[in-house]
């Protein structure tokens, strides 16, 4: 079977000025959610307290509010489904410091006569341990980035690296722009869904990188754009094929994996989504208009050899006896 | 058929990860297994810190309680030993015996000493001050740990997490009520003192303040069975619990559970000096600010030995012993972080994700054959072969499989076959472009090679990062997918290569690139 057999080169960088606003347009809508709505962080990086209960009815959500008012421990807390009816969480702002005290316990003797329930998860993370997890996650993001374009600065060229961080950047915001409109907790796994976003639509976008490369080394043509466009038709199987069974598996964790991975699974769905477009139709486009010169490149290439060469030459003779 | 070096390594790797990975699979007896976190085996993961400016307080009282024993026993009269957390002040009625006081000062480290005359002013020195503080933390992670091996639970896990943080994480907690025992156990200061009761003024307890009580040098403290009923002691204990040296359960004549504890010499010599001194009055037992008893002194007690009695039962009264042997929490702790799992849950998350690497690995199984033909099969014995090393690793290693890691090895399942798609690709070009079937194999890997690379180094910097960073069961996930990658390349590219090479002249006489690749011609 086949997807693509290549026949002809597809002129992709006739579409990027599209891209480009397209792409323009879900940054910002992306930008104004986060800037107006805001991410909704999660107790590990905001700190509070869950307490998830299920029950083995649908659980009397009325009934529990009500209960729960009795006790200021609660005063803050919200209720919500978890996944299913049986399920629900209780989100509080609110930690407490006392080991010996146990807010599961509080919650169990709180909850007495709303029916038949087990406390099944209870995280609490403090106010110190969340900041700190908050600035650990921003710098892990920024070192992966950091490690990334030092890379592939030197595997390829510098304006390869900087078209394919931007690349990054473009699908990181947008994934946060999805989680912001969907209103997910953000939270340590999203985190983790997001870095592998980085690692994930990076990939994409060095095959791309690498034919052109390939291509520019290659071939006589000096025309960026034609080798641009040849690059990416002729990845354009394997990108549309690894996206899919990538999707597939991550679609399979998002529909089957749980409620505590769903968050992680939407966040690598998009990721997987944006991250082809991205790779395609951002990080190319940006490698023209950064000027990227072929001629250049190959005057680069062939002083390089050069070089090679007179260095071999310097050893030959020194190994000859003749130096 | 052709062997070659790249199918024997191919194959010794499957042997590898067939073998090592059973352990895990059949969960058998022997042999190294991967060990499940918290979130799938359910359990508690707690961060704990330390409070240690309070250890620093607790060093002021137990060297004021030395300079009274050592005035004491020396006939030095001392007026107005007071102490707060930072400064010990007292005065010597008699200058004669500044030296002496001095030189038992001078055997101490880490003392500021200003004297005035007569009156001497005490405090920790800086580099004292920071080292009882580190101090506590040590003492604290050593502390938990004893408490929690004499507990009874498979392998607790105390560890220093940064500077100051202390790691608790207990597996298998199957009950509610083991849960509150660990953590009361963990959290419970254990802190014996032995203090006098002033006899002189315990009558009118019930009408003095607090502050009162401290003008006078004494405390007020609550009886620990009924708060309503007060005692005052002097403040100064005459000796705490670092003299502590075991505590074992008992019983008294009723057959009630009690707690037998026994003094080291030092202790031993301070306790008898002091009941010598004070027969027909009482002996506070304070166990963390509370009382729990006050027998009256009949005579002198030598050998330091004593005996809490309390209203408890018996595994309060085993887990209290436990704590008392351990030793005291030099400060206390409070709880940074708390993570509880119940076990129904971890095992709903195992099921869930079960589900979800079964689904995905079908769905992209059935996708590579369909799509790729033979060579979709081949790179599927390769994707077999990638899941069965990424376990056997991890059960080497005894790594801890998380939910987040069994999400990087759903998702290495995704990724995995990546590189073999990108060579299939570069091998379907060549047969277009009419190459041999030598050429299109040899040089759709070499061609493709680069690529995997670069794209390989790259996820794995991201996943290092992850590792380095990420807390927990987040680690986990870096951990799978790192696994994941590096074995790809054993499987995906060196393995792959070695079955085609393996196969080569076959596919060349079959020349169905149909069968062989999915493509015409």
């Amino acid at each position: 079977m086949e997807f693509f057999k290549y026949t002809r080169t597809f002129n992709f960088m006739a579409r990027s000025k599209f891209a480009m606003f397209v792409s323009l347009a879900l940054l910002t809508a992306s930008y104004t959610l986060l800037i107006t709505k805001g991410l909704n962080y999660g107790v590990d990086f905001a700190g509070g307290t869950i307490v998830q209960v299920k029950y083995d009815t649908p659980a009397p959500i009325n009934k529990m509010r009500a209960k729960l008012k009795t006790n200021d421990i609660f005063a803050s807390a919200t209720i919500t489904e978890f996944g299913s009816p049986d399920e629900v969480v209780i989100r509080m702002k609110t930690t407490s410091g006392d080991v010996s005290v146990d807010i599961g316990d509080i919650t169990r003797e709180a909850l007495q006569g709303t029916g038949n329930f087990e406390v099944r998860r209870v995280d609490i993370v403090g106010p110190t341990v969340g900041a700190e997890l908050k600035e650990k996650g921003i710098m892990s993001m920024l070192l992966a980035v950091m490690g990334i374009l030092i890379y592939v600065a030197f595997r390829f060229e510098w304006r390869f690296a900087v078209a394919s961080i931007i690349a990054l950047v473009h699908d990181v915001s947008i994934a946060l722009g999805a989680i912001t409109l969907v209103g997910l907790d953000v939270n340590l796994d999203v985190l983790a869904a997001l870095l592998t976003i980085l690692g994930y639509s990076l990939n994409d976008t060095i095959i791309v990188f690498d034919r052109i490369r390939e291509g520019v080394t290659n071939s006589k043509k000096t025309d960026l754009t034609g080798i641009v466009n040849e690059s990416i038709t002729r990845t354009l199987a394997r990108t549309t094929l690894t996206s899919l069974t990538t999707f597939f598996v991550v679609f399979t964790l998002f529909m089957f994996g749980g409620e505590i991975i769903h968050a992680f699974a939407f966040t690598l769905l998009v990721g997987v989504v944006v991250g082809t477009y991205s790779s395609v139709f951002v990080a190319s486009p940006i490698l023209i208009w950064f000027g990227f010169d072929v001629k250049t490149y190959h005057a680069k290439l062939a002083n390089k050899a050069k070089r090679e060469a007179e260095k071999q030459r310097m050893r030959d003779q020194y190994e000859s006896g003749i130096m | 058929m052709r062997l070659n070096y790249r199918i024997v390594i191919f194959a010794l790797a499957i042997i590898f990860g067939v073998f090592f990975s059973m352990p895990s699979l059949l969960q058998t007896q022997n042999g190294k297994k991967i060990t499940l976190g918290l979130d799938l085996q359910g359990g508690l993961h707690m961060l704990l810190g330390v409070k240690t400016k309070q250890a620093t307080a607790s060093r002021i009282k137990s060297i004021t309680a030395s300079i009274k024993h050592f005035s004491d026993k020396n006939d030095i009269l001392v007026d107005d030993l007071v102490f707060n957390e930072i400064t010990i002040n007292f005065t010597l009625l008699d200058s004669d015996d500044t030296k002496q006081m001095k030189e038992f000062f001078d055997a101490m480290d880490g003392l500021n000493i200003s004297i005035n005359l007569e009156s001497f002013t005490l405090s920790l020195t800086q580099e004292e001050r920071i080292k009882t503080e580190k101090e506590a933390i040590s003492q604290a992670i050593e502390t938990i740990r004893n408490r929690l091996d004499q507990f009874g639970l498979a392998e607790p896990v105390v560890a220093r997490q940064g500077e100051e943080k202390i790691l608790v994480q207990l597996a298998g907690i199957k009950t509610q009520e083991e849960e509150q025992r660990a953590r009361e156990l963990i959290s419970r200061a254990a802190k014996l003192e032995l203090m006098a009761v002033d006899e002189d003024r315990a009558a009118r307890v019930y009408t003095m303040s607090d502050s009162d009580a401290r003008e006078y040098g004494d405390v007020i403290l609550e009886d620990a069975k009924n708060p309503d009923i007060k005692y005052l002691v002097r403040e100064i204990p005459i000796l705490d619990g670092g003299m502590l040296i075991d505590a074992n359960m008992g019983f008294d004549q009723n057959n009630r559970p009690l707690i037998n504890f026994k003094l080291n010499a030092e202790g031993a010599e301070i306790f008898g000096d002091f009941t010598g001194k004070s027969v027909g009055k009482r002996l506070a037992v304070v166990l963390d600010g509370k009382v729990y008893s006050d027998p009256v002194i009949n005579e002198r007690i030598g050998g330091g030995s004593g005996q809490i009695s309390g209203n408890y039962s018996v595994v309060e009264a085993k887990d209290l012993a436990i704590a008392l042997r351990s030793g005291a929490l030099l400060a206390p702790i409070y709880l940074m972080e708390k993570r509880s799992v119940g076990p129904s849950l971890g095992a709903d998350s195992i099921r869930a994700s079960m589900i979800a690497l079964a689904g995905g690995f079908i769905l992209v199984i059935i996708f590579m054959v369909i799509y790729y033909r033979m060579a979709g099969l081949i790179a599927n014995i390769a994707l077999i072969a990638n899941l069965f090393i990424i376990l056997a690793v991890m059960s080497l290693f005894g790594a801890t499989l998380t939910l987040p890691g069994m999400a990087g090895i759903v998702l290495t399942v995704g990724m995995a076959v990546d590189a073999n798609v990108i060579i299939s690709e570069r091998i379907r070009e060549l047969v277009y472009e009419g190459k041999s079937m030598h050429k299109a194999i040899e040089d759709g890997y070499a061609n493709a090679m680069r690529a995997i690379l670069d794209a390989n180094i790259t996820t794995l910097i991201a996943a290092v990062v992850l590792y380095a960073y990420g807390t927990g069961a987040i680690k986990g996930f870096a951990i799978t997918i790192s696994i994941g990658i590096l074995a790809s390349m054993l499987t995906a590219i060196l393995g792959t290569h070695g079955i085609y090479q393996m196969l080569e002249q076959k596919i060349q006489k079959s020349k169905n690139n149909r069968l062989w690749f999915g493509i015409k011609g």
